[in-house]
């Protein structure tokens, strides 16, 4: 009994959390923001299922996500036109159905190679989609998109689905579902078998698989929640918009998943969370918000390849055995210096933009970290040069101090974990 | 019994350059056979004709009467046939079980199933921790293969090999780079594991060649000069000349 | 009808060296390094705002020589503090470091100079008629850019092959790691590879500048084409991607001259279904066609036109 409890507790937590959400945050758009971050945590999931899985890099994953709510979003106009009574929940299915569809005649094409020609592919099969767009303008909508009124479908068990709450509790369904789909679907041969093609591709043919049919199926799958995320996105907000399924879009859930963490199954599901915060958030504060997504993204590639999820199962060992408190006086140390740097970083950039766009006469008074500073003046200037400059020079004394902790921990796990072990024969 | 592997004048080029120049084989069922020979005779490509990794000039190659070349290797290996690799060629971030496991299941049918959960499925378990007792590394069950040792790496590189119950074994110098003592062990791991297939080796050492072999045949630039017992080809003034050298006595 | 013709060969043919000048970087750098650098088209697009900025306070001809060697010096850069702490960690780490690049200069170049066009133009000692054909005049611009694109080629093949870094460079395309045994510094080598290739596609950016539009998303449309360009011709040859550009540049520039809509191409026989589809014309589908292009060669041919390497 105590095994399926161990297993169940996480889902439980998860639901719960799903559950209670809302009533923590409840004004209109934080329910908002949490049902774009559920959408996105299916989208981000479904891209992992490509890179972190089965090793394939996508550039052009949005067109499923964006063909996969298209579809959702004609198919919702169509059945308030003809009158049929198909309840809104449903219609996230028919997103995911299109995502299939798309995902097999794609799949097709893309799923013969694999490594940088597959990368290649999928950047050329989105630019193929993106660029159609404005040619099948009926299907599309032009530049206006195409829009719909997720109220005017049949209600289930009495709900319309107007309000913003209940929309949220829809997408946390369906995330709730999706995640444990995609979670089950590792768990099986055909799951494992995606890990050892990531592994090694060419070793898989010798023990009996098809590489390019493993491929195949990944990709299905993959367009299919994919397609769900769309079709969720499309009662979401209403309208479909050909941006949706171009590559920014794409560059967007490679953003998430990289930076929450493609080794890990959560890794995607925190990067979701993270980068649709930021992106809300981050878009009103400041006019250089992308290019900060840009440095976040290198930043991870150079330091941090594991990504959040990487980083904090780094600590998991550590936590584990209470050894933690070693890496504290280190982490303590090497903290302010690090949060010099950026906040000297940030100064500096924000005076830049600032001081470009006067440039081009928006004038150059700005509000920075809540204080009010002239761009065109030379203080807040070398401030952020002095800020940036001593707390990168400080990080780099003070890095040793980390690492050197991070080796008498590893040590002390070490032994630990070797008592721990059966005497070998 | 019946012939388990055969080759029937087999050509292969790279560009102009031939590489194989009709090479002609039959291997019998449950036989152990040595492939020596020097450098740069073929004996890596040959192996790849068979496993399907390149497709034959011209020629043929049979398995169990059936032909295999110009099949992928997935369809090779689905027909019973088997190989390792000179240059270990497994999964380096999986574990030994993980590793093991990928080997076992396509031949216990459970292909491309995407419904049933891999902790569930007794027959998948029993067979990956037998493997993992023949091959003697079931203390290693959870260690990550990147990090064994090369000698454990190399038998579970003959585990993930055998993983699938295949009939024909081929083994590509599954001794390199082995000191003696583990180059015993190794020797005893193969005839264990085996016992009652046809076994196809590629290998250097003559120690395990001449303990190892049923018969030889030896691969010097493409062609194969002599298919014999050990004894017999110990003795023969052919291979003696290209190969092991008239200074090697009996 | 044969002005179309001859106009529109004239074009494509330039169009092609272009994207050849981009191409052919990019696979010295691929073949050499086994990095596709994501930030290639970026570095066009740097070269061009690079040439706007100079030419703005020193003239046209010294924005010629100085912007290819500053995006030159940037390349190197790049490669050394960051393509070279990742070459340890795989090619995918390599992909998505220069995915990153890409957006950050595209974001960087908006700051500076705005998400409007600049004023690029043709300096007025380029800016004549070359020729007149049918009443049609050619740009003798153009011309200049087609010098530019051959002398560019002939230079490369003659350091290629006659040069002892040339010979060096080839050796390093295929065994970097016997090169190296040579006793050849090949980290630095390809520090100068790669800041010889991003040289190249600044000094492609600096004389498109003012024949296409300069503005930020120059990188973004260009990008993909390119991409499209070295698959299609076969990752790692040469020889594919020159006669990929070209095939890719004449369709293009035929499609985009060709302002018919297929519903006069195919008259009577166009069935009624996909209304909007057929009022399409060529033109509008010009953009899709390197796609296409992609799409069908990869479906009959999968290692490209003249493919030989196995990534």
């Amino acid at each position: 009994m105590t095994s399926s409890l161990r297993f169940l507790w996480p889902w439980l937590a998860l639901a719960m959390l799903f559950a209670g959400a809302p009533q923590i945050h409840t004004s209109g758009s934080a329910l908002t923001m949490m049902s774009v971050m559920g959408e996105m945590i299916i989208f981000a999931l479904s891209f992992n299922m490509l890179l972190g899985q089965t090793g394939l890099l996508s550039f052009g994953h949005a067109v499923y996500f964006g063909l996969g709510g298209f579809v959702a979003i004609h198919a919702m106009n169509a059945f308030i036109r003809a009158k049929v009574g198909v309840p809104v929940v449903v219609i996230p299915l028919v997103g995911g159905a299109a995502g299939l569809g798309f995902g097999f005649l794609f799949g097709l094409i893309s799923t013969k190679r694999a490594g940088l020609v597959f990368s290649m592919i999928s950047l050329g099969l989105g630019e193929l989609v993106s660029s159609s767009s404005f040619i099948l303008r009926s299907f599309f909508g032009g530049e206006e998109g195409i829009t719909t009124n997720r109220t005017k479908l049949a209600p289930f068990f009495g709900h319309k689905f107007g309000s913003q709450i209940e929309v949220y509790y829809l997408v946390a369904v369906w995330c709730f579902f999706c995640i444990a789909a995609m979670y089950a679907l590792t768990r099986t041969p055909f799951g494992r078998m995606c890990n050892a093609v990531r592994e090694n591709g060419e070793r898989v043919e010798y023990v009996g698989y098809s590489a390019q049919t493993i491929r195949f199926i990944a990709f299905s799958f993959s367009a299919f929640f994919a397609g769900i995320a769309g079709g969720l996105t499309a009662v979401n907000f209403e309208i479909m918009n050909a941006q949706q399924l171009g590559a920014q879009q794409s560059g967007v859930v490679l953003l998430m998943s990289y930076i929450g963490g493609i080794g890990y199954f959560a890794g995607p599901i925190l990067g979701a969370i993270v980068i649709t915060f930021l992106q809300i958030t981050l878009s009103d504060v400041t006019n250089a918000w992308q290019l900060y997504f840009g440095l976040l993204f290198i930043g991870f590639v150079l330091f941090a390849p594991g990504g959040l999820a990487g980083w904090l199962m780094l600590h998991r060992d550590a936590a584990l055995n209470r050894e933690l408190w070693r890496l504290a006086p280190a982490y303590g140390m090497v903290a302010p210096a690090l949060a010099a740097s950026f906040a000297g970083a940030v100064m500096l950039i924000e005076l830049a933009e600032r001081q470009l766009a006067l440039a081009r006469s928006e004038g150059s008074a700005m509000r920075l970290f809540g204080f009010e500073v002239d761009a065109a003046s030379m203080g807040p200037w070398l401030i952020g040069l002095v800020l940036f400059c001593s707390g990168v020079g400080l990080t780099w004394l003070i890095w040793p101090k980390v690492t050197g902790a991070w080796g008498v921990v590893n040590v002390r796990l070490r032994a630990r974990s070797q008592a721990w072990a059966s005497p070998s024969r | 019994m019946g012939v388990a592997l055969a080759l029937v004048d087999l050509y292969k080029s790279f560009a102009l350059t031939q590489i194989i120049r009709g090479v002609s084989l039959e291997i019998a069922a449950g036989e152990r056979h040595a492939i020596i020979g020097p450098n740069g005779a073929g004996k890596s490509t040959l192996f790849h004709l068979i496993s399907g990794r390149l497709a034959p000039t011209s020629g043929e190659v049979r398995l169990n009467c059936e032909r295999i070349d110009g099949l992928p290797p997935y369809e090779i290996y689905r027909r019973g046939l088997s190989r390792s690799f000179q240059i270990t060629n497994i999964f380096p971030r999986m574990s030994v079980y993980e590793n093991l496991r990928c080997a076992t299941l396509w031949s216990l049918g459970h292909k491309y199933a995407f419904w049933t959960p891999l902790d569930r499925l007794r027959d998948v378990r029993e067979r990956t921790d037998w493997l993992m007792e023949r091959i003697g590394l079931t203390a290693r069950r959870d260690v990550q293969a990147a990090v064994l040792t090369y000698a454990e790496q190399r038998a579970l590189e003959i585990g993930v090999t055998i993983g699938g119950g295949a009939s024909v074994v081929m083994l590509d110098e599954p001794t390199a780079g082995m000191n003696a003592g583990e180059s015993q062990q190794a020797v005893a791991l193969i005839r264990q594991v085996t016992e009652g297939k046809t076994l196809v080796i590629v290998e250097h050492d003559m120690d395990v060649v001449f303990n190892l072999a049923d018969r030889i045949s030896v691969l010097v630039y493409g062609r194969i000069i002599a298919t014999d017992t050990p004894a017999r080809i110990r003795e023969n003034d052919e291979v003696r000349e290209a190969y092991l050298g008239q200074a090697s006595g009996a | 009808m044969l002005q179309i013709v001859v106009f529109s060969t004239l074009n494509g043919v330039l169009y092609g060296m272009l994207l050849f000048m981009l191409a052919s970087g990019l696979t010295l750098v691929f073949s050499m390094m086994g990095v596709l650098n994501f930030a290639h088209a970026s570095f066009y697009m740097l070269g061009a705002y690079l040439g706007f900025e100079i030419s703005r306070h020193l003239g046209f001809w010294s924005g010629f020589i100085i912007a290819p060697l500053c995006v030159g010096g940037i390349g190197a850069l790049v490669e050394r503090f960051g393509l070279r702490q990742l070459h340890r960690l795989g090619h995918v780490s390599e992909l998505l470091f220069t995915f990153g690049l890409a957006f950050v200069i595209e974001e960087v170049v908006q700051m500076i100079w705005g998400k409007l066009p600049v004023d690029y133009n043709v300096p007025p000692s380029l800016d004549f008629v070359a020729f007149r054909l049918f009443d049609t005049t050619y740009p003798a611009y153009r011309m200049f850019m087609l010098l530019t694109a051959v002398t560019m080629f002939a230079v490369l093949l003659i350091v290629l092959t006659r040069t002892r870094i040339g010979l060096i460079i080839q050796a390093a395309l295929t065994h970097p790691d016997m090169v190296a045994m040579l006793g050849h510094n090949v980290p630095r080598l390809f520090m100068v590879v790669f800041g010889a290739g991003s040289a190249l596609a600044g000094l492609a950016g600096v004389i498109a500048g003012p024949a296409l539009v300069t503005q930020p998303s120059m990188a973004a449309l260009l990008g993909p084409i390119l991409f499209v360009v070295i698959v299609v011709g076969g990752l790692g040859s040469l020889t594919g991607a020159f006669v990929a550009s070209l095939i890719i540049g004449l369709v293009q520039t035929f499609a985009v001259a060709l302002n018919i809509s297929f519903s006069e191409l195919f008259g009577p026989i166009a069935p009624p279904l996909f209304g909007d589809l057929w009022q399409v014309t060529i033109a509008q589908v010009a953009p899709v066609i390197p796609y296409l292009l992609l799409v069908t060669v990869l479906i009959f041919r999968p290692t490209g036109l003249i493919g030989k390497r196995e990534t």
